[in-house]
């Protein structure tokens, strides 16, 4: 009798606290919703609105700060395709950081999205030899040549074979993108990954406020957390409305080209018929989206 | 219910002990509760705490994660010539063996844990309520395969132990099969772990077809020599009987595994050097550096001397009949595998990293005390265990030690 | 299935592709679309050229002075230009590109005149594979809209015509060695970014 009487009070000590706890993070329920959140793919379009509304409040919250985050699908009828001048780009890495501004990258600890390399001439391209850390007084540096690298957009991506949850894939218009409230860190992609493109978010992103681009989208620059994967998105939150990628329309010498490989007119399409064009490391197969060619 | 007085039986046993017994216990909490400290602080700012960086993307916990999945899979895979050469004790060395399986598999998912972004999202990888990218995703067989084998072996592990405790006839054809299964699972799980790098054709040095094959012959290498040295504690003091011939037999079994492993390694070497690739940059970082940066190079060839010395302790019958010396290959050729796993497969994979740049990795130490937290834990857990099954197998530890007890506490209860 | 599908939607992509050529005869048959098109090429819609205030227009001085064909250096007023004239200088002078007459023209080989609104097409009469590249919107720096309307600058928004060559520009700062990236040194590095 003694133990039945025990066993009675304790269960119902145990189910006052489960109780307690409950009401204690019932004014988190935001962040209960958002932690059970399911995979973006699987979601509806309706819980798609409900997930940006809360992504919306949560950052006027945390940065005092109006976010237009945009979930746009790809437009019918486009892929996309870059192609990068390399007889002229000339080091000067104003894309690098036009990147930074817009998508939001981390200052501290610092993420760049594109990685310039410098090579030499005379061993032409060749990563073993090459330096990311140049910083010449004046560029370019007599007998190097510059090499930008960032997400090629692989046709037959091993980033998104390789992610255990599925947080990353390609969209129909082709670019790989990463759904940040999914990706759990483990940072096989980055291993996969034969361009280096993906990079960590180690510690917790800052950005200085005043710094912030508003204008986002879900699957490309809102802000980030720490523990999760992100690169390169084609700046899918301009693209997706017309618009250049940052670093084309901030290259001064006009070394980078994108356009829509389904549209004969496109700056593309002309590149691939009268320019030749190469893909880093095209024995991995990787078939890239990001070409690379000789305009002089 | 009887379950529940098996488990509180169990408890009862480890919390009696000689003062050699406390003082391990103790050393090994004080360690735990060191690196638990240690985690807090990669908690609370990120994986910053440790010195993996976009170049380095995995390091320490994964290789400490590779070396736990190469011990869970050989301390099965000595089943086998136990049942080949039809050895005495041979339930004794299969309870034993799933024990430090069951261990060491708990500790490579604990090093797991640690190392993801986001441990919380974990549920995400799995079927059904998350997206498990199974088959396409060498990760998702690597968790489902882990899972089963932990299944497995706890549940062979705890039905014996659970029997003899009760006096009851174990389930033996269930037994015999799990068994069998497992034997295969556990040449699984570690050459789904070897796949797990072999995959990625980004990383020229794990892209050989050797990676999987000498993954297995260095945990073969590696694992039986934990349990030579457990056998020989167990001999001295309980009445675990083993021969020695059976001990010499282990040892030369290992002395064949590391015939191949050096062997395996030869032809990846001769391949490397002799072809002369940009691939050949990642050996010569682990054997000789780039540049100035020569930091892994002393771990890679005390690793080799190490391994080669255990060798040949081995392969001479004097030096492996002789305990001493046999003691001392173990210890070495266990050392040799811990390094050459956890650094020597890892670093050189990302120095120099895809786009050719070098970044000197070395552990921090959130990372050590970390890792100090896991294995101390897990040496804990493999203590309790060998405790209880010492108790159980050997000193005839019964229900009925504490149902008198119990049926005492009974007749002191007043009746309503 | 992912594989799969990308291969689905690959052939279906590369079949549209066929479709499209086969469907577009006018380029190859209609010599009135190709005028139009020629016309419409001469229309392009360019950010105004950058004629020096106070220089411009040359007729306010050049209509009183008496115009000297003669090859020459020019020493008392576009002295400036000469020090810098950097464009195949062994071979060409001012009047190659500026017509003698009406200094607010700017004259092609043929003799036509041209607008400085229009000077790409006296670029391209040397630099031809340039000024197809630059139609198209391959060649210079490219804002604007991929699938609407593309932004033009004229050559000399980024080429001076007096000295064409590039000067060096200075990089921006490297990225941070990944050894020094920390959460000890958060502070530091944003001093280093900035």
């Amino acid at each position: 009798m003694k133990q039945n009487k025990t066993r009675r009070s304790f269960l119902k000590n145990i189910s006052l606290a489960s109780m307690a706890a409950l009401t204690a993070t019932g004014c988190n329920m935001k962040e209960l919703d958002e932690f059970f959140q399911r995979n973006f793919r699987t979601l509806s379009d309706k819980e798609k609105e409900d997930i940006i509304k809360n992504l919306e409040q949560k950052y006027k919250q945390k940065y005092n700060k109006e976010f237009q985050v945009s979930a746009q699908p790809a437009m019918e009828q486009v892929e996309f395709a870059y192609a990068l001048d390399l007889s002229r780009c000339v080091g000067c890495r104003k894309c690098v950081y036009a990147c930074v501004d817009e998508n939001n990258q981390s200052r501290a600890p610092q993420i760049h999205w594109i990685q310039v390399l410098q090579m030499e001439k005379e061993k032409g391209i060749d990563f073993a030899h090459s330096d990311v850390h140049y910083n010449p007084e004046k560029v370019p540096e007599k007998g190097h040549f510059y090499l930008p690298v960032a997400c090629q957009q692989c046709r037959t991506p091993q980033c998104t074979t390789v992610c255990p949850v599925k947080a990353t894939w390609q969209e129909p218009d082709g670019i790989v993108v990463i759904d940040y409230n999914w990706c759990i860190g483990c940072r096989y992609c980055m291993a996969a990954c034969p361009y280096g493109a993906r990079h960590f978010n180690w510690g917790e992103p800052e950005v200085p406020e005043e710094e912030l681009n508003t204008d986002v989208h879900y699957l490309g620059n809102r802000p980030r957390i720490k523990g999760v994967v992100e690169k390169c998105t084609f700046c899918i939150q301009r693209v997706r409305k017309g618009k250049y990628p940052s670093c084309v329309e901030i290259c001064p010498v006009g070394a980078r080209k994108f356009g829509n490989l389904l549209d004969p007119e496109s700056e593309i399409r002309y590149i691939l018929e009268n320019k030749r064009v190469l893909v880093l490391k095209e024995e991995l197969n990787t078939q890239p989206r990001f070409y690379y060619f000789f305009g002089v | 219910m009887n379950f529940i007085r098996f488990i509180n039986g169990s408890i009862k046993l480890i919390l009696k002990g000689s003062n050699a017994y406390y003082a391990w216990l103790f050393f090994l909490i004080v360690l735990a509760v060191w690196g638990a400290f240690g985690y807090a602080d990669q908690l609370n700012e990120g994986l910053i705490t440790t010195n993996m960086r976009d170049s380095v993307s995995w390091a320490f916990y994964i290789g400490n994660f590779t070396f736990l999945v190469g011990i869970a899979a050989a301390a099965i895979m000595l089943v086998i010539p136990a049942y080949i050469y039809n050895w005495k004790p041979i339930k004794e060395i299969v309870i034993f063996g799933e024990l430090l399986a069951v261990c060491a598999v708990i500790m490579c998912i604990a090093f797991i844990v640690v190392d993801i972004g986001n441990p919380l999202r974990f549920w995400h990888m799995l079927p059904l309520v998350g997206t498990m990218n199974f088959p396409y995703s060498m990760l998702s067989w690597d968790f489902f395969f882990l899972l089963a084998y932990l299944i497995i072996n706890l549940t062979v592990v705890t039905h014996l132990l659970y029997c003899i405790f009760y006096k009851k006839p174990y389930n033996k054809k269930m037994v015999q099969i799990i068994v069998l299964i497992s034997i295969p699972m556990a040449v699984g799980i570690h050459t789904v772990t070897a796949f797990l790098y072999n995959a990625l054709p980004a990383r020229p040095f794990w892209n050989s077809a050797l990676l999987a094959p000498r993954f297995l012959a260095s945990a073969f290498c590696s694992g039986p020599a934990i349990l030579i040295i457990l056998f020989q504690i167990l001999r001295k003091i309980t009445k675990f009987e083993i021969q020695d011939k059976a001990i010499w037999t282990i040892a030369e079994l290992m002395v064949y595994s590391m015939f191949i492993y050096l062997f395996f390694t030869i032809a990846e070497l001769f391949k490397e050097f002799y072809s002369g690739t940009e691939h050949l940059l990642y050996w010569k970082y682990l054997l000789f550096g780039i540049g100035d940066s020569k930091e892994i190079v002393p771990y890679s060839w005390s690793s080799i001397t190490m391994g080669f010395i255990a060798f040949v302790l081995f392969l001479i019958p004097k030096t492996r009949k002789n305990f001493v010396t046999l003691n001392i290959g173990a210890v070495l050729i266990y050392t040799s595998v811990y390094v050459e796993k956890g650094i020597a497969l890892i670093i050189p994979g990302f120095t120099p990293d895809v786009l050719g740049q070098i970044y000197v990795y070395t552990p921090s130490m959130t990372e050590i005390r970390t890792a100090a937290m896991i294995f101390s834990l897990g040496f804990l857990l493999f203590t309790f265990l060998v405790k209880i099954a010492i108790a159980i197998v050997f000193e005839n530890y019964r229900i009925s030690d504490i149902s008198k007890k119990e049926k005492h506490l009974m007749r002191e209860m007043p009746t309503t | 299935m992912l594989v799969l599908g990308l291969f689905i939607f690959g052939y279906s992509c590369s079949s549209q592709l066929s479709e499209a050529d086969n469907h577009n005869p006018e380029i190859n048959n209609s010599t009135e679309q190709i005028a139009v098109k020629t016309a419409g090429i001469t229309e392009i819609a360019v950010e105004a050229p950058p004629l020096t205030d106070g220089i411009f227009p040359c007729n306010d001085c050049h209509s009183e002075i008496e115009a000297n064909p003669e090859r020459r250096e020019l020493v008392d007023m576009h002295d400036d230009i000469t020090a810098i004239f950097n464009h195949d200088s062994d071979n060409r002078w001012c009047l190659d590109c500026h017509d003698l007459n009406n200094r607010d023209s700017l004259r092609l080989a043929s003799g036509q005149l041209l607008d400085f609104k229009e000077s790409y097409k006296l670029c391209g009469q040397c630099h031809g594979l340039k000024l197809r590249d630059w139609k198209v919107g391959v060649h210079g720096k490219r804002t604007g809209e991929w699938n609407g309307k593309k932004e033009y600058l004229l050559c000399v928004h980024c080429h001076d015509p007096h000295s064409p060559k590039f000067e060096l520009l200075t990089p921006e700062p490297p990225p941070v060695m990944q050894e020094n990236i920390s959460y000890l040194n958060r502070k530091q590095n944003d001093h280093e970014t900035e």
